[in-house]
């Protein structure tokens, strides 16, 4: 707790951000370039051949597009509860990171489905769960869009996105409930993973990479967003105190 | 606890007065039905197979777009205020509310249903089984959509950005809906497997959905 009130100050937030950056972007570059290797020199799968590969984008990308909303959930949490405007920004800024995701996921396990089930598309409940997490977040974005930075707008947000958060259950266990054609949980499971070594481990791997991608690219959103709102505000002065606003000094860092 | 009666029927009589926003809803459900057939072709088979899924999908859409005012009018004339300062819960008022709005469009489109899936070439037993299916699911339309309506009571031209935010939140409904409105008439699925889970969702939006809402309009109103 004492951890989230110290860090939950937009400024020393920007001060962590700057320290915490050049890591978190540095140890993404690492991981990503290790998880590629791997997945490229894996074995092929003795079924699939080589569009295994896609594996190592799809499933990372599906974890990423949960994890995203779960980040998001106990943001919406912080705005209710806390009414923190940081974890407004951190609300929205994960609205469109998990949409990015989710998109990913979607497009990947289509162009896998193609050659494995001979279909694009089938309405299999893992499928159209992830369909219905991918709506959830354009709502929630169309509530961003709508109600602009107002807090009312935040509070809207964050109510629909706890409402929301019961797909995410669904969708982990949508597998287990229905038995259709995507294949069930082969990594975390009773009785260990199913998938051999050689293959687990660059999925792992890409998996982790994803994760911190997903951070570090959070926490360069969060940045922007409290920059933007800063701006936004000073040029809100400016106008007031007579200045022509928006001049180029106060541009916000990309 | 007059006051809930009391509200029951005002919102009644404002529903039957003021926009007449059920018999709206009948005659938006009547227009879907039958713009289906231009779309896909009026051959008998196909109409059959396809009706209830085509009545649900035009109940939900009725249900959706009859709600995006059902707490904006209160909230603009200040009803909504009194609602928070009166003695009653807020969540009462708004199941209250839901009830009264469904007893105005929901039962309506019912209603109606049967002799629209008669002019989908429906059978007698398919006929029963949207009728049967519509009358336990609606009330969920209408309490799930609740919630969009509270989040969204302060927005400007809510209505699109509501059904954006309701209608993923729908779709269980729709499919156990439709499952079993199409198993009532025969299929390899038993009829009350489905509508048991069906009757289950409305349940558990009924339990679940008012303390939402009322949480929306709480968080929205200060």
């Amino acid at each position: 707790m004492s951890f989230l009130s110290t860090y939950a100050n937009p400024t020393r937030f920007l001060r962590f951000a700057e320290g915490a950056l050049p890591w978190l972007s540095g140890a993404t570059l690492l991981l990503l370039a290790i998880g590629l290797y791997g997945a490229f020199t894996a074995p092929p799968d003795y079924q699939q051949g080589e569009t295994v590969r896609i594996m190592y984008i799809h499933v990372p990308s599906a974890w990423i597009a949960i994890f995203a909303y779960v980040v998001m959930t106990s943001a919406s949490l912080g705005v209710l509860v806390w009414r923190h405007p940081l974890a407004d920004a951190a609300q929205k800024t994960a609205a469109n990171l998990g949409a990015a995701f989710t998109f990913i996921c979607l497009v990947t396990g289509s162009l896998w489905g193609k050659p494995m089930w001979g279909t694009f598309w089938v309405w299999d409940a893992r499928l159209t769960s992830m369909l219905v997490l991918f709506l959830l977040y354009l709502g929630l974005i169309a509530v961003r869009q709508t109600m602009d930075d107002t807090p009312r707008g935040a509070r809207i947000a964050a109510i629909m996105t706890l409402v929301g958060a019961i797909d995410i259950p669904i969708i982990k266990y949508s597998v287990d409930w229905w038995n259709t054609l995507h294949q069930p949980a082969s990594v975390f499971r009773i009785g260990g993973p199913s998938i051999s070594g050689s293959m687990l481990w660059p999925l792992i791997i890409m998996t982790l990479a994803g994760t911190l991608l997903f951070l570090t690219l959070h926490v360069m959103a969060i940045r922007n967003e409290i920059l933007r709102r800063r701006l936004a505000r000073l040029s809100m002065q400016a106008v007031r105190a007579g200045e022509p606003a928006g001049d180029e000094s106060m541009e916000p860092a990309k | 606890m007059s006051a809930l009666p009391a509200l029951f029927l005002r919102e009644w009589r404002v529903a039957r007065r003021i926009g007449g926003s059920g018999a709206m809803g009948v005659v938006f459900f009547l227009t879907l039905v039958a713009i289906v057939p231009f779309a896909v072709g009026p051959d008998p088979n196909l109409l059959a197979r396809i009706g209830p899924a085509i009545l649900w999908i035009a109940a939900l859409l009725a249900t959706l777009l009859c709600l995006d005012r059902l707490f904006q009018a209160d909230a603009e004339d200040g009803s909504l205020d009194l609602f928070h300062l009166a003695e009653t819960p807020l969540e009462l008022a708004v199941l209250v509310k839901c009830a009264a709005h469904w007893a105005a469009t929901g039962l309506p489109l019912i209603l109606a249903a049967p002799f629209l899936g008669l002019m989908l070439q429906q059978e007698r037993m398919a006929l029963v089984g949207v009728v049967a299916t519509l009358l336990v699911g609606t009330p969920a339309l209408t309490l799930i959509g609740a919630i969009g309506a509270a989040a969204t009571v302060t927005v400007r031209r809510g209505g699109l950005l509501m059904a954006l935010l309701v209608l993923p939140l729908t779709i269980p409904v729709l499919i156990f809906g439709v499952s079993a409105a199409e198993a009532a008439s025969g299929g390899t699925v038993p009829f009350y497997a489905p509508f048991a889970i069906l009757c289950a969702i409305t349940l558990a939006a009924l339990a679940l959905c008012p303390f939402a809402a009322a949480a929306a309009l709480r968080y929205l109103g200060e």
